[in-house]
């Protein structure tokens, strides 16, 4: 936008000679016009300061590093280039939240396939996971974001179409419903990975889909083609709750594709605790869940206990019609059938249901 | 070269002079233009808080403007194609206000997609690391800036051999780039209703009908616009425009807009008649969803009332007066605009692929920008008119000490109302 002093009236000179005939003169400048001009080109410089002042609040360290700018991608980084680039993020944390953390960057296992199943008949929506899954993959606060979902379904159907998002009950479960979480599926054929033009996203060789939070560049595309709503954009910086001390509430142990903290406009989302489970942990989510209703492992293992599962239940995929290959299942539990009477009822205490997430007014 | 570089300098001195309405139009839009660039500083500085987008609505206003005018950029070729394939020689300076007009269009359309990034600063990675050919953004990428150069070298080199008097080689570098920058409108088109179509996961887009729906209306839009643009030239400038040039638009207006309807009627039928899985989105944006979720309804149904008056118009003799042509391209531009912004990017997101119902209505601070970045593209067209039209007129060349007289293009009333009135 230069064109900000096209009212300062430049060439004056014919302007105003109104009987319409050419008469260029090419004399030297008046003083008046000389005046006029400068007073028009300091104004319109003026007005562009004016414009460009919001920048002074700019974190420029975040806008502008030399460093980050000429950053590769992560899957061009030699080692020692990597352990340059967590010594950078390192040192940012320690200035942005005052600790350093235990930051590494973890390679998937070949040969391994992670698969998550989820007992619908166990599921009594208590909203656990959700929360412990901001806490160990350090979660914006405000704006907030949660990579679950827990959607509550009435009885009688499964159609998410009818289902409740914001259910707020003292007592969970509702006897009348059933609950399903929903989060990122690691879909075999992920359509986020495919639409996203710099390859800022992809898929790992244990099946996790990853971000370089580095490299995206907030376009959203990811965000739309997600068939199961997976993704979570930082519509500004996050922010992170506080202890009294004013010590960050943070999760110490972080990778660099998972739960490093973020910065403002980049794509987010599940990554199946990838800095727990590539070290043979289990999920937070799944840790946490009261009723056992969450259950992950090695498919290719045909001894682990999702390997059973898919051999010996009723299971189901989200949005089979969308050809996406989930791993990520939802399955019945005849034995335990969730009804009135057996299942048990857990009070939830300061557990706020998820929020609209995201930016707004 | 050097008469390249003084040329270039006395395009720029031209483009500080007119009249007091050219001045009185050109600071408004500097005024707009500035008031847009603030706004983004500020998004730039808190981020996409700022707007009215959440992770339920992803895209908003940004996308929605950016839609509708790669329509417009791809329709301004339109002109070319009765000069150049009819050899209609009367319409052949045409063709360079058409152009230009691309020109500026698609400047907007990169600011607008430029705008609606969390992370400009990361630009440079579009150059480093391309997912070329799997995702649709990077087809996109290389169709807009393509058509964009294309463009910028039709009427750069015919604006140029008009000053130095030159007869253009017009087989060599006029031409076949002509041909190509035709088939190359439908591209940019045909590849930007491919990113949303290509959406499995969103039954709104993904629909055969989207990309012809898109140039169908589009090329009712886009030639709407120019004739409006070259009334105003006539108007404001010695230039006159022949009046077969708006016979011939308002023919191409009429077919489009025809097919348009067509087309949003099968549309219509398939989705209400059968009841298909994604009626919901439809159904939010044509009669709301229960809960009193209906903030698109009155404006889809402007936009359709819009669009069937002007077809009425169009199809009566009445559309033989300039008066009532006119009304009609405004109507056209304006339906067009809901229609093909919000009206097909708005609603994908409603319901979310979840089930969930959340609304988008843009911020001041987003209507700002959008606004910006109009006042910004009308103020690069009106310069670039007011540059060519001394030239073409034989007034300004390089042998000629053209004197700055004003006598360009000026506050046209009728071209602010295309501006975003969300
Ligand atoms: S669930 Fe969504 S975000 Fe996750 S892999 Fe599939 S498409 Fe991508
Ligand atoms: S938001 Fe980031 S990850 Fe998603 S498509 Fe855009 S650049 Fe890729």
């Amino acid at each position: 936008m230069d064109h900000t002093d096209c009212s300062s009236q430049h060439d004056q000179r014919h302007v105003g000679t109104s009987s319409g005939t050419p008469t260029p003169y090419r004399a030297g400048l008046t003083r008046r016009s000389f005046l006029r001009r400068s007073t028009a080109a300091v104004g319109g410089m003026a007005a562009l300061v004016a414009a460009l002042s919001p920048l002074k609040d700019l974190d420029v360290e975040d806008m502008f590093s030399v460093e980050r700018f000429l950053q590769k991608h992560y899957k061009e980084l030699s080692p020692e280039e990597l352990e340059k680039v967590l010594e950078r993020i390192r040192a940012q944390v320690e200035r942005d939240y005052k600790f350093r953390p235990e930051l590494k960057d973890i390679k998937a296992t070949e040969g391994v396939q992670f698969v998550y199943g989820l007992n619908l008949s166990r599921c009594i929506g208590c909203r656990r996971c959700v929360h412990a899954c901001v806490k160990e993959n350090n979660q914006s606060r405000s704006p907030e974001i949660q990579y679950i979902r827990v959607l509550e379904i009435p009885r009688g159907t499964i159609d998410i179409e009818h289902s409740n998002h914001y259910y707020d009950r003292k007592e969970v479960p509702d006897p009348d419903s059933f609950y399903m979480p929903v989060q990122c599926h690691q879909c075999k054929k992920p359509p986020c990975v495919k639409v996203c033009p710099i390859e800022a996203t992809w898929q790992e060789a244990d099946g996790i889909t990853v971000i370089d939070y580095d490299w995206c560049i907030g376009c959203r595309y990811c965000e739309a083609a997600c068939p199961y709503w997976a993704r979570r954009f930082n519509f500004a910086k996050p922010t992170y709750a506080q202890d009294d001390e004013g010590n960050y509430l943070l999760n110490h142990t972080m990778t660099y594709l998972s739960n490093r903290p973020r910065q403002q406009g980049v794509m987010e989302k599940c990554h199946f605790c990838l800095q727990r489970t590539r070290v043979g942990r289990l999920p937070a989510c799944l840790e946490v869940c009261p009723v056992g209703a969450r259950k992950f492992g090695d498919v290719t293992d045909p001894e682990s206990e999702v390997s059973q599962i898919l051999r010996s239940k009723r299971i189901f995929v989200l949005k089979k019609e969308v050809g996406t290959e989930p791993r990520f299942f939802y399955y019945f539990d005849e034995r335990h059938p969730q009804t009135k009477t057996s299942a048990p009822t857990v009070t939830i205490e300061g557990l706020e249901p998820g929020g609209r997430t995201g930016g707004g007014h | 070269m050097n008469e390249y570089a003084r040329f270039l300098w006395r395009c720029f001195r031209i483009s500080f002079v007119g009249d007091w309405r050219y001045y009185a139009w050109m600071t408004v839009l500097t005024v707009i233009s500035l008031l847009g660039l603030n706004a983004y500083c500020k998004q730039l500085v808190n981020g996409l808080m700022t707007t009215g987008m959440t992770d339920q609505v992803s895209w908003g206003m940004y996308i929605a403007n950016f839609t509708f005018l790669v329509g417009m950029a791809a329709a301004a070729v339109m002109l070319v194609i009765p000069v150049y394939i009819y050899r209609n020689k009367e319409l052949h300076d045409l063709v360079i206000f058409g152009e230009l007009l691309a020109v500026a269009v698609i400047v907007m359309c990169l600011l607008f997609v430029t705008v609606d990034l969390g992370r400009p600063q990361n630009f440079s990675h579009l150059m480093r690391r391309f997912n070329f050919p799997i995702s649709m953004l990077t087809w996109d990428v290389i169709v807009l800036n393509g058509y964009l150069l294309l463009n910028c070298h039709i009427t750069g080199y015919l604006i140029f051999c008009d000053y130095m008097k030159r007869e253009p080689r017009k087989m060599l570098f006029v031409v076949p780039f002509v041909l190509v920058a035709i088939v190359w409108a439908v591209s940019i088109h045909t590849v930007t209703a491919f990113l949303y179509v290509g959406l499995g996961g969103r039954p709104f887009w993904n629909s055969a009908i989207i990309a012809p729906r898109f140039l169908a209306s589009a090329f009712s839009a886009g030639p709407a616009f120019i004739v409006l643009t070259l009334q105003v030239i006539n108007r404001f400038s010695h230039y006159k425009i022949p009046r077969q040039a708006l016979l011939t638009l308002r023919q191409i207006i009429l077919v489009a807009l025809t097919i348009n309807v067509f087309l949003l009627v099968s549309e219509l039928f398939t989705e209400f008649y059968t009841g298909s899985e994604h009626i919901a989105s439809t159904r939010y944006l044509y009669f709301g969803l229960a809960g009193g979720y209906n903030t698109l309804v009155p404006w889809i149904w402007t936009a359709l009332c819009m669009s069937s008056i002007a077809l009425i118009i169009l199809y009566l003799p009445l559309a033989r007066s300039l008066r009532f042509f006119n009304i009609a391209c405004l109507l056209i531009i304006f339906g067009i605009w809901i229609e093909k912004g919000a009206g097909l990017i708005i609603p994908a997101f409603i319901p979310t692929p979840l089930g969930e119902v959340v609304e988008y209505w843009p911020t001041w601070n987003e209507t700002l920008i959008c606004l910006g970045i109009w006042a910004f593209g009308l103020l690069l067209y009106t310069i670039f008119v007011r540059i060519t039209i001394p030239v073409l007129a034989g007034k300004l060349t390089y042998d000629t000490d053209y004197v700055y007289k004003p006598d360009g293009p000026s506050a046209p009333a009728s071209l602010e109302s295309t501006a975003p009135t969300p």
